[in-house]
């Protein structure tokens, strides 16, 4: 297990090299410099493409990249912050925190929400309550996050008042109500649908009819025999979800103007700050990388038939 | 043996029992009118095709049957209660305590992501809830010994799929006699496994039903099974009981033309090498439409008029219960009364 972990880190480092590198490739094959304003003369841009280096041969570029990452250094923005440090723009200012705050509360209402719902679903398979879940989550999965956010201003913020309209910082509780409303819709309809589907499979199974000739109450056979053995493609479905909730919540950052992460990458790119769109990027496939390693081991949790490496057969 | 049997107490009383799936197509009589009566410690053999309703005539008993299928008349009485009249909750506790099930393929019937200790111990503390852990645990391996399972005290913490065929239909029984029920139905416990296994479930089958004195019902397509083990067997054809007799009468003095043609299709140990089998011409009848008299008339090759307008009634054709659904007994009846008044 521990050898396995480690290998999968050793891949993991490969993996990250390669997306720096074509992260760093396509970003400079996009025209347009950081530099690049209405008012900025030719002389000023070479002048200040000579100051960070950025004249020099892209291979060259590259290669101090890599060897600065190493060492733990991500540059300075060029643009958007100039001067200040990647590292610091990251996790110094509380965008990366913000994010995850968000982001990790609505992941856990998606689970909360999205399971139980699933199994209710299946459970009354063809029947109302299994209709109207069924409406209500394709709703969730087609409406965009942006029309349901602005939906959710109108109403709680505008009309009754009770939430504010921007989230900022997020100081108070009720600042986080809408941004993990609106971040949590799709996921948690899709869990549920994935749930429903899986839970259904897993009822027809031969393990469930002993369950019932055991004598078990049904509430036990659903949420303990049937239950763990669908939860197989909600895992695999969660760890991709988990990154991508972080860094996809740019529409609702932007929607209830909270200063995350999502929010400034897409910035970054619009502006060419080359060393911030480096780090965000290699920031968000590290977790992206983490969270598929935390999804393989909880495979091997849920199910002691996988195995993860070949020797353990 | 007749007046042995009748001292015993009846256990489980069937009768006239009616199961229906009502599906898109209509209304499938799987199980159509069956009655039987076990005894304690009594072997009852259910014989008979695919799809001839024998599973779901046991589904039935153990409140199993799910939508679309219905018992739709008769009644389940054991040990003098009224099954069909149980709540749900009644019915919870009565299945896997009072009567247990095991199934066909032991590969899927055991949950895989649950060691057997657990599922073990959790057969038994769902009945007997004053039982500690440990107590539960101290039974499950006693029980997996019982059944032949080596090294219990590992083969508890081991998951279904570190387990052979072999070993886990054992560890199903274990867990189906956990609770000591008094009746345990085997659904085809044998058929997925090779002939050597099958011999020595059979025998623990056989050894288990000593010591625990309860009855059994098996259900199987096996003829050389139901010899093995059973005291009576019930022969099934789509959805009726078509010959019912101790395990001797129907191999020796089967009456049905069905039941002798499955006697006729099996391999024998006396028979001359290269030998034909006679199968049984025809295919199985459609139960979403069954023939209006008796259901195996279309293929029986002394088919008459009567046969094929009206359902045959059930007639004692010997001693110890040998009852025969078929209009060639009551024909032979008819003969020998008229025989016997002109004597």
């Amino acid at each position: 297990m521990t050898l396995y972990v480690l290998k999968r880190i050793v891949a993991a480092f490969f993996t990250l090299v390669l997306i720096a590198t074509i992260t760093f490739f396509l970003m400079n094959a996009i025209p347009g410099s950081p530099f690049m304003t209405d008012k900025s003369t030719p002389e000023q841009i070479a002048k200040a493409n000579a100051k960070y280096g950025l004249d020099q041969p892209l291979p060259v570029q590259w290669w101090r990249y890599m060897t600065n990452y190493l060492r733990g250094d991500m540059g300075v923005s060029l643009k958007m912050q100039e001067g200040t440090e990647v590292t610091k723009i990251l996790f110094g200012q509380g965008k990366f925190e913000l994010s995850i705050r968000v982001g990790l509360w609505a992941l856990l209402l998606a689970i909360v929400l999205g399971i139980p719902l699933g199994c209710i679903a299946a459970y009354n398979r063809g029947k109302a309550v299994d209709s109207v879940l069924r409406v209500l989550t394709t709703f969730g999965v087609a409406v965009p996050s942006f029309v349901f956010a602005t939906l959710l201003l109108l109403i709680f913020a505008v009309h009754l008042k009770w939430l504010p309209v921007l989230s900022n910082s997020l100081e108070t509780p009720a600042s986080y109500v809408m941004p993990v409303l609106s971040l949590a819709l799709y996921p948690s309809c899709y869990i549920a649908k994935l749930t429903r589907t899986s839970m259904l499979d897993a009822i027809n199974q031969d393990y469930i009819r002993t369950a019932r000739a055991k004598g078990l109450k049904t509430r036990r056979i659903i949420f303990k025999h049937a239950l763990r053995n669908s939860l197989i493609p909600v895992i695999t479905y969660l760890g991709p979800l988990a990154a991508s909730i972080v860094t996809g919540g740019f529409v609702v950052e932007t929607t209830f103007s909270i200063p995350g992460l999502g929010k400034y990458f897409i910035s970054s790119i619009l502006n060419r700050d080359y060393p911030v769109i480096m780090g965000t990027t290699v920031v968000l496939a590290a977790l992206i990388v983490i969270m598929n390693l935390v999804v393989d081991i909880a495979y091997k949790i849920v199910d002691p038939r996988i195995t993860l490496t070949a020797k353990e057969d | 043996m007749s007046e042995f049997q009748a001292e015993k107490k009846v256990l489980l009383e069937v009768k006239d029992l009616k199961v229906s799936f009502f599906t898109h197509a209509g209304e499938v009589k799987a199980v159509d009118g069956i009655s039987y009566t076990l005894r304690s410690n009594e072997v009852m053999g259910i014989v008979g095709e695919s799809g001839s309703g024998k599973s779901v005539e046991a589904y039935s008993i153990m409140g199993l049957l799910q939508s679309p299928g219905k018992i739709v008349g008769g009644s389940v009485h054991f040990d003098g209660e009224d099954l069909l009249a149980y709540t749900p909750d009644q019915m919870t506790e009565f299945r896997g305590n009072r009567a247990s099930m095991i199934f066909q393929n032991p590969m899927t019937c055991m949950n895989p992501v649950y060691t057997v200790g657990d599922q073990l111990i959790e057969a038994l503390r769902s009945h007997r809830k004053d039982i500690s852990r440990e107590e539960a645990r101290k039974r499950a391996k006693e029980m997996l010994e019982q059944v032949g399972v080596n090294n219990p005290e590992r083969r508890l913490d081991q998951y279904p799929h570190e387990f052979s065929g072999g070993m886990r239909q054992r560890a199903m029984i274990a867990m189906a006699l956990i609770c000591n029920p008094e009746l345990l139905i085997a659904d085809e416990p044998t058929t997925a496994l090779d002939v050597t296994i099958q011999e020595q479930i059979l025998e623990l089958m056989k050894t288990l039903k000593g010591r625990n004195n309860m009855s059994i019902i098996f259900i199987t397509h096996n003829l050389g099974v139901v010899a093995e083990i059973c005291d009576r067997v019930s022969v099934m054809y789509a959805g009726h009981i078509v010959e019912q007799g101790s395990v001797n009468d129907i191999f020796y003095q089967p009456k049905h033309p069905y039941t002798k043609g499955l006697l006729a299709s099996m391999p024998r140990m006396d028979m001359v090498e290269h030998e034909r089998l006679i199968p049984i011409d025809g295919t199985p009848v459609d139960l979403l439409d069954p023939p209006k008299g008796c259901s195996f008339g279309p293929r029986c090759r002394y088919c008459m008029k009567v046969c094929l307008n009206n359902p045959p009634p059930a007639v004692a054709v010997g001693e110890d219960n040998h009852v025969c659904a078929c209009w060639l007994q009551v024909k032979e009846m008819l003969r020998q009364k008229e025989g016997e008044q002109l004597e």
